[in-house]
């Protein structure tokens, strides 16, 4: 639990209602919460940069196959035809639907691949603190498209598609449809590891304008 | 223990979207950028209301033609099916898969339509300066956030339907005009979620009530 704000210790602001309180020291694992609103303030993970680092690598891997391999193939009165998720996108583009094919090419792939690559390139540039400053960028765009990459609900999209196929032609998973299990597996793991607040601590600032506090 | 509880703004300090980091603007007008993070500091997210309305009725606006426009035509030997939304929920349960047909409703029908009316309960509750059930409205705010990505859903049915089901000249699937509107009433949605800066909700609340 935190306290309103003291003298002592670190101060911070509620995300979500501004209040202002003290935040104690907490041990990984723990969590400290808003006193007023109940949102998370802080928890603190046992390897900040580590793990998820570990995570992320894994995430890039399984992207790139999860991309390139076929999510189902079908079989039907002799064809045979298979997609991915870039051939679904570029599917929608040619049947005219572009703005849609550039909605689902943004969520499916550019989405979850700039987060990776942005949080890859922030967790390997905060292992030697103190970190450049345009780390600290990079980590904010991480933020930002994070909630645009759908990994967990492209999944459950596929698994439907899959069974409505399934009525009309024999279909058949491909390996791009575990990858994208796997994402959204390690798109969680990434997120319950990683502690944003340790990195913002190894990152440089400079506070010649503002006068900022601690 | 309520002397002393006061918000950042109150306190004349910004805290920072991103990072968190909290800093006294020189001038109170233009606080700038945080110095830690290079993001833009905002005291309250600007224009919020009126963004979020203006987002809110967008979407309202296209989730009728997104309902009622057909997201999937079928061509099947020279003969074309049209199929709404709600079409394809009727076809996946007569199919027999009704825990599916239930997803996609919920998916499709009933979080974009809950989405639009949390907001608007939200927007209005703020314009008229309740103290009522903050907590419960943070909540209800933080599930709009969670939720609202899962409507993307029939758009990726629909996207990879269309990929896989290129069997000229036997059988073809094509996206109908609706999936363009589905598809805007989510990314819209999203954004009014975004732009919602949930700190108003306890701006009114200047008696610090919360138990502590």
């Amino acid at each position: 639990m935190t306290r309103p704000m003291t003298d002592s210790g670190e101060i911070v602001a509620c995300p979500e209602c501004d209040l202002l309180q003290h935040l104690p020291e907490l041990a990984p694992g723990a969590k400290a919460r808003c006193l007023r609103c109940g949102n998370t303030l802080a928890s603190p993970a046992s390897e900040p940069i580590d793990a998820p680092l570990a995570l992320t690598l894994a995430a890039a891997v399984v992207f790139i196959i999860a991309n390139t391999t076929p999510l189902m193939g079908l079989s039907a009165v002799g064809r045979q035809a298979a997609t991915t998720i870039p051939g679904g996108a570029l599917e929608m583009w040619r049947q005219g639907e572009i703005v849609t094919a550039v909605i689902v090419a943004f969520c499916a792939i550019i989405a979850p691949g700039s987060y990776i690559l942005f949080m890859l390139t922030t967790l390997l540039a905060v292992r030697r603190p103190p970190a450049p400053h345009w780390v600290g960028e990079l980590l904010r765009w991480a933020d930002s498209v994070q909630p645009w990459s759908m990994n967990e609900v492209m999944i459950l999209g596929i698994l439907v598609a899959l069974i409505k196929i399934a009525e009309l032609a024999t279909v058949e998973p491909g390996i791009g449809m575990y990858a994208v299990g796997g994402l959204v597996v390690l798109f969680a793991a990434i997120m319950i590891t990683f502690d944003p607040r340790e990195v913002w601590r190894r990152i440089e600032w400079t506070d010649d304008v503002a006068e900022a506090v601690r | 223990m309520t002397a002393t509880a006061l918000t950042a703004a109150e306190a004349g300090l910004v805290s920072c979207e991103t990072c968190a980091l909290l800093s006294r603007p020189v001038e109170a007008a233009e606080p700038g950028y945080c110095r830690r993070c290079g993001g833009k500091l905002e005291w309250r997210r600007h224009h919020s209301i009126q963004y979020t309305w203006a987002l809110v009725v967008a979407a309202a606006i296209c989730y009728i033609p997104a309902n009622v426009l057909p997201v999937l035509n079928t061509t099947t030997l020279g003969s074309t099916d049209s199929d709404t939304i709600m079409g394809g929920v009727a076809l996946l349960y007569t199919t027999g898969s009704w825990p599916l047909a239930l997803i996609v409703l919920v998916a499709s029908v009933m979080v974009p339509l809950g989405k639009l009316i949390a907001l608007s309960y939200l927007l209005i509750s703020v314009q008229r300066g309740s103290i009522q059930s903050n907590r419960d409205r943070t909540r209800l705010y933080r599930l709009v956030e969670i939720i609202g990505r899962w409507s993307m859903l029939d758009v990726f049915v629909d996207t990879f339907t269309v990929a896989l089901i290129q069997l000229q000249p036997l059988m073809s699937v094509a996206p109908g005009p609706g999936v363009l509107f589905f598809a805007a009433v989510v990314v819209l949605t999203m954004i009014a979620a975004e732009s919602f800066d949930s700190r108003l909700i306890w701006d009114s609340d200047a008696t610090r009530r919360f138990d502590a």
